[in-house]
């Protein structure tokens, strides 16, 4: 059990670990990646009972999946950073001949991937199989996805809905990355989501709030979703995020959703930042 | 060579259904998800037999798709079931990142393809999905010639580690290969050997070939009918040996003549043997409404184009 403030410290050098991956390659994804950096953390160091000796099959694992792909340098980081591979290997993201491409895939053999994600919507059901084949196969844990909330503007992502429901796929957290932004502008502005409380309960999901910034209460409300498993609904969390959160300017705006910082930009980021577990 | 006698007519999605039944008591973890259409595709019997490896989709195809992906890890062999233009077109996406990219060991079974889908119409009847699948890297596609060969591929991948794409039909055809043959992904079947032409064949076109074939034979002519059922991977040595001794070839296939088996035999016959070559395809056309047997005559795909294109290469 890690304090909250050893959490946040771990977080504080995610957060360092993204911005300078999309700065080295002048390219990827920081704003949703900085405002996941507590959930992945959270996830990771306090919630999900897993091997680093990594299994495709993951059985007697708790899974994680990540179906905007996107905002692959927060999962990296955390997964490097819990021992799936080296951290020195960051230094290899959106590179030529790296396991870290753009966005996550199986192809290069990543350990930590269990899918190919980055088209989006896709992750759900995804997740819902590999929810369905622990069922079958008496396997209790649980299986956790994220998405991004423009995601939800995405078909499938209501199939998906409609079918976990349906099936009582109960052991199935799906959160939703809500910071109300994407590439072309709030989610408001491009294409607006509703209520999305009303809609994923109107599908028949248990679902529940929680402030995906704060690590105390993205703690809690993990947990709390754990214990909602195995009721007969599949849950769904609305968290709420800031894009670019833990950095002053990439925040209040859909701006940094997929741009890198330049060198200045990059060293007003990190002075933001505390260096807790080494730069890789 | 293989022996082939017509026995009966039969669907081919029966041999699908009969073969899934069959590979689910071989193998605890094969599991099934339809589309809501479980009668179309046969898979009431399997259904019924493992109701708990039964999983109804509803009529949400991209779905399916990733849920089949999903299913994969933790080490379920799933088959989706639907028509083939939900099978492809629908789910391409789906198809290329959740399933072959990501190399999951999902069997996409693919009913009532091309013309021979009938009355339904255009709509349905797809006529692409043979070059949509071949061209995802790693996919294997698989096209069988009847009831027999159909039942037998489906038992055949379910024991393959990988992708693949299966491919059948609506309508009853007759049946010629034997029954319990042995399926061997990636080989051609030699029905018959000559000297003069190669007939390349594949799916309900392989029937009309060998029907060509004897009224060639009696005109005086040699023919060689090879039967692909695997478009890919292609079974290049086996179609390179019967052109080295032939010269001529005619391909035959209920699709688009663009993106076609006939395309990957020219690809391997202009980089390795160039030969004349006729390909009996669907030409850039959609379909129509109508019987099979009118559709086949209309759209060029049976015997007597069969036997035109024939009469064609061995004139070049």
């Amino acid at each position: 059990m890690a304090t909250i403030q050893e959490l946040e410290n771990t977080a504080s050098q995610v957060r360092r670990d993204i911005l300078r991956m999309v700065h080295a390659v002048n390219s990827g994804h920081p704003g949703g990646s900085l405002g996941c950096a507590d959930y992945f953390t959270a996830l990771y160091s306090e919630i999900m009972d897993y091997s680093t000796d990594f299994k495709m099959d993951g059985t007697n694992e708790d899974l994680c999946f990540l179906s905007n792909g996107h905002i692959s340098p927060v999962w990296y980081s955390v997964l490097a950073r819990s021992g799936f591979f080296p951290i020195s290997e960051l230094s290899t993201f959106r590179k030529i001949d790296s396991r870290l491409q753009g966005h996550p895939t199986t192809h290069e053999g990543l350990p930590g991937i269990r899918i190919a994600s980055g088209s989006l919507g896709q992750g759900m059901s995804a997740a819902i199989g590999a929810a369905m084949t622990k069922k079958m196969n008496g396997d209790t844990k649980t299986v956790y996805c994220l998405h991004g909330d423009g995601e939800l503007q995405e078909g499938q992502i209501w199939e998906a809905a409609m079918f976990a429901a349906h099936n009582k796929v109960d052991n199935l957290i799906c959160t939703i990355d809500y910071n109300q932004r994407q590439i072309d502008g709030d989610t408001d502005d491009v294409l607006s989501l509703g209520n999305l409380r009303a809609k994923f309960e109107a599908f028949g999901w248990d679902v529940m709030e929680m402030d995906g910034n704060n690590m105390e209460a993205t703690v809690n409300g993990l947990k709390e979703a754990k214990s909602k498993t195995g009721n007969g609904k599949p849950i769904c969390i609305l968290m709420t995020t800031e894009m670019g959160a833990g950095v002053d300017f990439m925040m209040g705006s859909h701006k940094w959703h997929g741009v890198a910082p330049n060198d200045e930009q990059l060293k007003d980021a990190l002075s933001q930042l505390t260096e807790t577990a080494g730069d890789y | 060579m293989a022996k082939y006698e017509y026995t009966e007519m039969k669907d081919t999605r029966s041999g699908f259904g009969d073969g899934l039944l069959e590979a689910g008591k071989r193998n605890k973890d094969v599991v099934a998800l339809c589309a809501d259409l479980t009668g179309s595709l046969k898979m009431n019997a399997f259904k019924d037999a493992f109701p708990d490896r039964f999983i109804q989709a509803g009529i949400a195809e991209a779905n399916m798709m990733g849920v089949a992906a999903g299913l994969t890890i933790g080490g379920k062999i799933p088959f989706t079931g639907t028509f083939a233009n939900f099978s492809t077109g629908r789910v391409y996406d789906q198809i290329r990142q959740s399933i072959a990219y990501s190399g999951k060991n999902v069997k996409i079974a693919a009913s009532h393809a091309g013309l021979t889908l009938g009355e339904d119409g255009a709509t349905h009847q797809i006529l692409e999905d043979i070059g949509l699948m071949k061209m995802l890297p790693g996919m294997v596609v698989i096209n069988p010639c009847d009831y027999e060969q159909t039942k037998a591929a489906t038992i055949a991948i379910a024991e393959f580690d990988g992708p693949v794409y299966l491919r059948f039909g609506r309508p009853k055809w007759p049946v010629f290969t034997p029954p319990n043959q042995k399926f061997e992904i990636g080989k051609a079947v030699t029905f018959q050997e000559g000297n003069d032409v190669t007939i390349i064949a594949t799916g309900h076109c392989v029937w009309e070939s060998l029907k060509a074939a004897e009224e060639l034979e009696a005109g005086g002519l040699s023919v060689e009918v090879i039967n692909i059922h695997t478009i890919k991977p292609l079974d290049n040595d086996a179609i390179l040996k019967s052109v080295a001794k032939t010269g001529r070839v005619v391909t035959a296939e209920e699709h688009q003549m663009n993106g076609g088996l006939g395309d990957s035999v020219a690809q391997l016959l202009a980089r390795n043997n160039p030969k004349p070559i006729e390909f009996v395809a669907v030409d850039d056309s959609f379909g129509e409404s109508g019987k099979p047997e009118e559709l086949f005559e209309k759209y060029g795909l049976g015997k007597s184009s069969i036997v035109a294109a024939v009469k064609r290469v061995v004139k070049r």
